[in-house]
């Protein structure tokens, strides 16, 4: 059951991207973070939007956790990071009473925070929303896939480490967004390796394991 | 796929049956008369089931990729080192079943027999289940929502044929969700004996753990104590440490202090623990003599003890 394409809350973003990756820890949110903060740089508005309900970790990273949402006629007012409001963002970490309650919802309500989070935040003029989701394939992905359609995402980062055991619950994630329709945008290796800081001697990341390049998606780059 | 509307306002809800979405769903006169509210009778079975386990352990942390299923793992592999102790390990990360690489099960098929579904054996004294063995192909993803899981994780607990157990190892996802009232809600019958919580020293990963220990507060689960993982790392080339993921507020030693809760242990990062897992080999005989073993074994000493002081009085006891 799809909504229509009628304009709402989102009409004002041009692109809309998720950070994806069936594994936890890998850097979603870290990548998120960044990547937002790199299209800063390059003069874009960005939103992002944290739908990790159990561990929304977006507010830390940039240092507004503790900050309260306000309504407007509109909606929702994301958080502002900065005082240029180049970056926006909206996370169930905003809505907590104490930084450490616990958000212990089963399927359905996180479905309607999520829904809630998609049409009744006032996203505005935006060039990037950024979605930054957590490890699996369930009621979040599935829901924020939903309230997303009509919009038309640009299409989804997947995220992995080097790890086999990594790379194994991203190839479901791949399947899932095949399943879903969801375009690749591509998939980001990261913690590829480490330096250290007293001998600078390289070392692959943590587990080592080449892993034969996912077919179609991942050519070899410059 | 989809057994529930997307809408499902959730079977205990004040509006299970009666709302909009409710419409059409298999389930709509069982949630309006009220008996899905009722307690289930799962509850009572399982609870049988859970008879001829001595110890249930559940692994947890708010945060994705600590190590969890790595730690559960090596739990497992730990106590079965006695062949006398029976051991079984299950994977309730429906969407994400790590447990059967790790353990070198990849591929694995569960059999139906007359007294239910038969665990992986990997030693005779230690079996596995997860829903990674139910998969066709390893690249399958299982995209179900709540109720689905819910019910998944109900079969694991009510119809697997464990045994005599004396261990049994519960792999949770990360989260305070689905997966974890569940698991917590079809063993409340049956005694948990606790949790063991696993972070990284980062706040980043902390401040989601506090939320993991707040949940076992709220469900009345007992917590055997906390495990820092990726504790320091120790440069193979020039020996000296670093610390990957930085403790910027004290790590899981200020919070355990904080909170209240015991400290198990820290554990090193040796990148030969991530190979040991990509191997489905156990890291204790890969590197017997890494500070990280040395590590794993105390703090799997200390569950066993910890275990052993909250034995019920009574129970039918097995093994040791």
């Amino acid at each position: 059951m799809e909504a229509a394409a009628e304009p709402g809350n989102l009409a004002g973003v041009r692109h809309i991207i998720l950070v994806l990756s069936g594994k936890g820890g890998v850097g979603k949110s870290t990548i998120s973070t960044e990547l937002a903060l790199a299209l800063r740089h390059a003069g874009k508005k960005v939103g992002i939007l944290d739908v990790d309900l159990c561990g929304p970790s977006i507010p830390r990273m940039l240092r507004v956790q503790g900050k309260a949402v306000h309504q407007c006629d509109s909606g929702w007012v994301p958080v502002f990071v900065d005082q240029e409001q180049s970056i926006s963002l909206m996370s169930v970490g905003f809505l907590l009473e104490k930084p450490d309650e616990a958000v212990v919802w089963r399927g359905p309500k996180k479905n309607a925070l999520i829904k809630q989070f998609v049409s009744d935040v006032a996203w505005g003029q935006l060039d990037y929303l950024v979605v930054d989701t957590p490890p699996g394939t369930s009621d979040e992905h599935m829901a924020v896939v939903d309230a997303l359609r009509p919009y038309s995402p640009l299409g989804a980062l997947v995220v992995t480490t080097p790890q086999a055991v990594s790379v194994g619950d991203v190839r479901r994630e791949l399947t899932f967004c095949k399943k879903v329709g969801l375009r690749v945008i591509g998939v980001v290796e990261n913690m590829s390796g480490f330096v250290c800081p007293h001998c600078e001697g390289r070392r692959r990341g943590a587990g080592q394991t080449r892993w034969s390049p996912l077919p179609g998606l991942c050519a070899p780059g410059p | 796929m989809e057994e529930v509307p997307h809408d499902c306002p959730g079977v205990s809800s004040a509006q299970a049956g009666r709302g909009a979405s409710c419409q059409g769903c298999p389930n709509q006169g069982l949630c309006a008369s009220g008996a899905a509210a009722a307690p289930d009778p799962a509850i009572e079975e399982i609870k049988e089931k859970m008879k001829t386990v001595k110890h249930k352990i559940l692994v947890l942390s708010g945060k994705g990729g600590v190590g969890k299923s790595t730690f559960s793992a090596h739990l497992a592999h730990g106590l079965a080192e006695d062949e006398n102790t029976q051991v079984a390990l299950l994977d309730i990360d429906i969407c994400g079943p790590s447990i059967p690489k790790i353990m070198g099960l990849e591929g694995e098929q569960v059999h139906q027999s007359g007294s239910g579904w038969s665990p992986v054996f990997l030693e005779d004294n230690l079996g596995v289940m997860s829903v990674g063995f139910l998969l066709s192909s390893p690249d399958d993803a299982v995209i179900w929502r709540g109720p689905k899981k819910n019910g998944m994780i109900k079969q694991f607990l009510r119809d697997v044929d464990w045994g005599e157990v004396d261990y049994l190892i519960v792999d949770t996802p990360p989260g305070t969700s689905d997966e974890h009232l569940s698991a917590v809600q079809y063993l409340a019958a049956a005694h948990i004996d606790g949790a063991v919580i696993i972070t990284t020293p980062q706040e980043v990963s902390l401040q989601d753990v506090r939320k993991e220990i707040n949940f076992c507060h709220k469900v009345k689960l007992p917590i055997i104590g906390v495990v820092e993982n990726m504790s320091g790392f120790t440069c193979p080339k020039c020996q000296k440490e670093s610390q990957i993921f930085l403790p910027t507020t004290g790590g899981a030693e200020v919070m355990c202090r904080d909170l209240k809760v015991p400290l198990l242990g820290k554990v090193p990062l040796d990148p030969r623990i991530g190979k040991s897992c990509d191997k489905g080999e156990s890291f204790f005989a890969e590197a017997p003599d890494s500070p990280a073993t040395l590590a794993y074994r105390s703090i799997i000493q200390r569950i066993q003890e910890s275990c052993s002081l909250r034995q019920p009085k009574g129970e039918n006891l097995v093994g040791s």
